[in-house]
């Protein structure tokens, strides 16, 4: 067991004020660290100690290892939380810390360095027994071989370039007669484009939903899951907004994924907070994506449901104490939704930075706002848009819904753009509330502002 | 700079400033409001990035403003730039005296790194700078201690050193002023 006295946060907005509401109700003090364009920042102002450790740069600011570690060695601190994107998942800032005496809150170094690596990560499920989106482990050398993986795989199947990436070097084959042809037309557009005409092929799942699911795990081998996220409504891969549960999701599929989840955590010996991502297919049918070795962004959707707190749960799973819930006692109770506020042209989506000159929080039963803007506030244009995080809990999806669109209503922000506006008009769209949604919904939505 | 003539005095002066990082109060808690600790002050607000600060009473009314300017209103006439404390109600006299930040001018030496600020290369070692120490762009002026590397910080102009902000053994951060020095 170990004391956790002092926290230093390494991160910035929102996540960092996040971090620091709970070590102030564990009584546990915390240094904020920020760059030269977050001396305004809210969390500096709530941190006990605060630091500048660079200039507005995330790269020799939030993501420099030695002022970072400097700063947690002047301030006596115990532990590290990374929060989430910068160096959340980074096993050689993990390392460091291990090496420093200063404890990492999250996974081993080992651990995030092997499901950060996309191929270690998909060999290590398969052992598993992880279901991973079938498809050539190696380029593929002959049509004939294609042929053969295809009859394995199944279709509609997908043929990727090696080499390519953000959706280009693509083909979406649907029958087997156009393999041929479109492989040989794969690889000759990859040769071109990038130099090599190495191409995959794998299983590509028409209309998926984005399911993940929250485990918690501690030093000891306990682990267990806290249900499901719904992350389906995404625009180009990021998201923007998330439910839980999930309205696609019986209890038996989840239990089914819970199961799957937690099962590979205990193989890979994980610890601390984590998510594995699914792509769901409409039969029901779920892959593995990748695993996230940290605390997400829409974690605040599982601890309205499940009453956990995630942060709380990640300090006490730091100094050594056991799970401390078994998997039955985790109940899934009413609907939450949040909403990602950014400051960006709700049409465009075009960022938006400047100063607030307006900022009022809708409140009332089951609303609650994670955000590190206030009114005055210059939002910098050095760091992600996202400006703050409306979640709404109710007894049903139908009732939350009807929350968030009033809470959605209430929120006043003025000064910059933010896209709120392109939340209502979701909240009030037929197929949302039908539930009805895939990965496709942002591009077949039109909407006027 | 001369503080010779007596500042008036003033009644309830308290000014108390907490340092974020700093664990020490800075208290000015001396009524007589004096040349050195309208500096500090004066170095305080602005390392703070306050655009405004003002303090009145009945005998003394004191305005700092990011224009960097001091603007007092002088009872006593001294040698420019000064910052005086007044002794009478006078609104302050906007500056057409040159009534300026005592630090303007300087050079200021920042800290480029987070760490621990020694003065000197070893404990029983004399101090690399004082007060009044002439010093060209190598000269090393002092030491920031990071995981256990000291690394030794260069002045990078020549000058002479004025001030020194900081005390041996301090925790600094990215940016904190170190040394103010007068090219």
């Amino acid at each position: 067991m170990r004391e956790i006295r002092k926290i230093l946060i390494a991160n910035r907005g929102e996540i960092a004020n996040r971090i620091i509401w709970t070590c102030k109700e564990m009584g546990i003090k915390t240094v904020a660290v920020f760059s030269e364009a977050d001396r305004e920042a809210l969390h500096v102002r709530y941190a006990d100690e605060a630091l500048c450790i660079g200039p507005a740069a995330s790269a020799v600011s939030y993501l420099n290892i030695p002022s970072i570690i400097s700063a947690a060695e002047i301030t006596n601190v115990d532990a590290i939380h990374p929060g989430y994107g910068f160096l959340a998942e980074s096993a050689t800032f993990a390392k460091i810390c291990e090496d420093c005496n200063i404890k990492f809150i999250g996974p081993r170094p080992d651990v995030i360095a092997m499901m950060g690596d996309k191929v270690e990560a998909r060999r290590t499920m398969t052992a598993a027994g992880v279901p991973i989106l079938p498809g050539s482990p190696e380029p593929i050398e002959s049509p004939e071989e294609a042929r053969l993986l295809a009859l394995e795989i199944g279709f509609p199947l997908i043929i990727k370039a090696a080499a390519g990436g953000g959706g280009r070097g693509m083909r979406i084959v649907r029958e087997e007669a156009e393999l041929a042809s479109n492989l040989e037309l794969a690889q000759t557009e990859a040769l071109n484009a990038f130099k090599n005409g190495s191409v995959y092929i794998e299983r590509y799942i028409e209309r998926p939903r984005h399911i993940e699911i929250q485990v918690l795990a501690d030093e000891h081998g306990n682990v267990i899951h806290l249900g499901e996220r719904e992350c389906t409504i995404q625009r180009r891969h990021q998201k923007l907004l998330e439910e839980a549960p999930s309205p696609a999701i019986s209890k038996e599929l989840r239990d089914q994924m819970g199961a799957v989840a937690v099962k590979a955590c205990q193989e890979i010996g994980y610890s601390s907070a984590g998510t594995f991502e699914f792509l769901l297919d409409e039969d029901d049918s779920f892959y593995f994506m990748e695993m996230n070795t940290r605390i997400q962004v829409e974690h605040p959707v599982t601890e309205m449901v499940t009453l956990a707190d995630i942060v709380r749960n990640q300090i006490r799973i730091a100094t050594g104490e056991v799970v401390g819930y078994t998997q039955e006692e985790v109940q899934i109770v009413g609907h939450s939704i949040e909403c990602r506020i950014n400051a960006e042209d709700p049409v465009k989506f075009t960022p938006s930075p400047g100063k607030i000159t307006a900022f009022n929080i809708p409140g009332g039963p089951g609303v609650r706002v994670d955000t590190a803007v206030y009114p005055g506030y210059v939002v910098p244009p050095y760091y992600d848009s996202m400006i703050a995080k409306l979640i709404v809990h109710a007894r049903t999806r139908e009732l939350a819904i009807a929350r968030m669109s009033r809470a959605l209503d209430m929120m006043v922000v003025e000064g910059i753009k933010t896209t709120i506006p392109l939340h209502q008009k979701i909240m009030a769209d037929e197929n949302f509330q039908k539930g009805n949604f895939s990965t496709k919904f942002m591009e077949e939505f039109k909407y006027e502002i | 700079m001369s503080d010779t003539n007596a500042p008036a005095k003033a009644k309830d002066g308290d000014i108390v400033v907490e340092k974020k990082g700093d664990t020490k109060k800075q208290q000015v808690t001396d009524p007589s409001l004096n040349m050195d600790e309208l500096r500090d002050l004066a170095n305080l607000v602005i390392q703070h990035g306050f655009t405004d600060f003002e303090f009145e009473n009945e005998n003394i009314r004191v305005r700092l403003s990011k224009a960097v300017q001091v603007v007092a209103a002088a009872q006593t006439v001294a040698a420019p730039p000064v910052v005086i404390p007044s002794a009478t109600n006078q609104p302050p006299v906007p500056a057409q005296e040159p009534v300026v930040d005592a630090d303007a001018g300087l050079y200021k030496i920042t800290s480029p790194i987070v760490g621990t600020f020694y003065r000197s290369p070893g404990p029983d070692k004399e101090s690399y700078v004082s007060e009044g120490s002439n010093v060209s762009p190598e000269t090393t002026v002092c030491i920031v201690e990071a995981m256990k590397l000291m690394n030794e910080i260069q002045a990078e102009v020549s000058g002479e050193v004025v001030k020194i902000y900081v005390e041996n053994g301090q925790p600094v951060e990215y940016g904190q002023p170190l040394f103010g020095i007068k090219k």
